[in-house]
């Protein structure tokens, strides 16, 4: 399959690959078939997550646990059960980054991560419970610690 | 829209899973609680809109050059 998008030009795709979010992404409702790209390496900190039904839509997304090992997102397994069956689910999580020009300024959002059923192909956005998580972290701090000391 | 008046402890059901209860008021703040099946995610407005505003921030800002640049070893 291919896709002309914005920021890739002419993607090639396997059919069986496509993630679906049942319900879009908050503010994207229509939004809900989707690409996962890692940037440039297959475990890169930055993925790319394309829309098929809007080429022009597409949002960078990060592997925090590279920069947060920490990280510890909390949600009812009753929110997310529209995935899949959680017990055999193989779950990877993202977070949606704002990447400025001033790339100082790039942030993340700790409080929605982006959840995905590698099993299903499913996918979505959930609000965690953690209080700690806010929408916009500013990561470039913590981004530049890991970078020195690795 | 339909507006209710309740008084403390009173509550509204909303369909025959949701109840929502006056817990308390006290000057301009009112105490609400919740008793929904677990698979109905509840949030407070703010938060959802925030996220929405985030999203459409992050379609808006795709700057592919500046993460090539942020990649790119240390000179020193």
């Amino acid at each position: 399959m291919q896709l002309v998008t914005k920021h890739f030009g002419e993607v090639e795709y396997d059919e069986n690959s496509t993630l679906t979010f049942p319900h879009g992404l908050p503010g994207f409702p229509e939004a809900t078939h989707f690409l996962l790209m890692p940037d440039s390496s297959p475990n890169d900190l930055f993925y790319w997550l394309q829309c098929i039904d809007d080429g022009a839509l597409a949002f960078a997304l990060i592997d925090v646990y590279q920069i947060m090992p920490d990280y510890n997102p909390l949600v009812e397994p009753e929110e997310i059960k529209e995935l899949g069956n959680l017990a055999d689910a193989q779950l990877e999580i993202y977070n949606v980054a704002v990447i400025p020009e001033e790339i100082k300024q790039m942030r993340v959002n700790l409080k929605a991560p982006i959840v995905i059923n590698t099993l299903t192909r499913k996918g979505m956005q959930v609000i965690v419970s953690n209080d700690e998580y806010s929408v916009r972290h500013y990561i470039f701090a913590e981004w530049e610690k890991t970078k020195n000391n690795g | 829209m339909l507006a209710l008046t309740r008084k403390k402890s009173e509550s509204i059901m909303i369909g025959d899973h949701v109840e929502v209860i006056v817990l308390g008021i006290q000057g301009e703040q009112v105490k609400l609680g919740i008793i929904a099946p677990k698979n109905v995610p509840i949030h407070r407005k703010e938060i959802y809109e925030q996220i929405q505003i985030e999203n459409q921030e992050a379609s808006a800002h795709i700057n592919m050059v500046a993460i090539k640049e942020f990649k790119k070893p240390r000179s020193e």
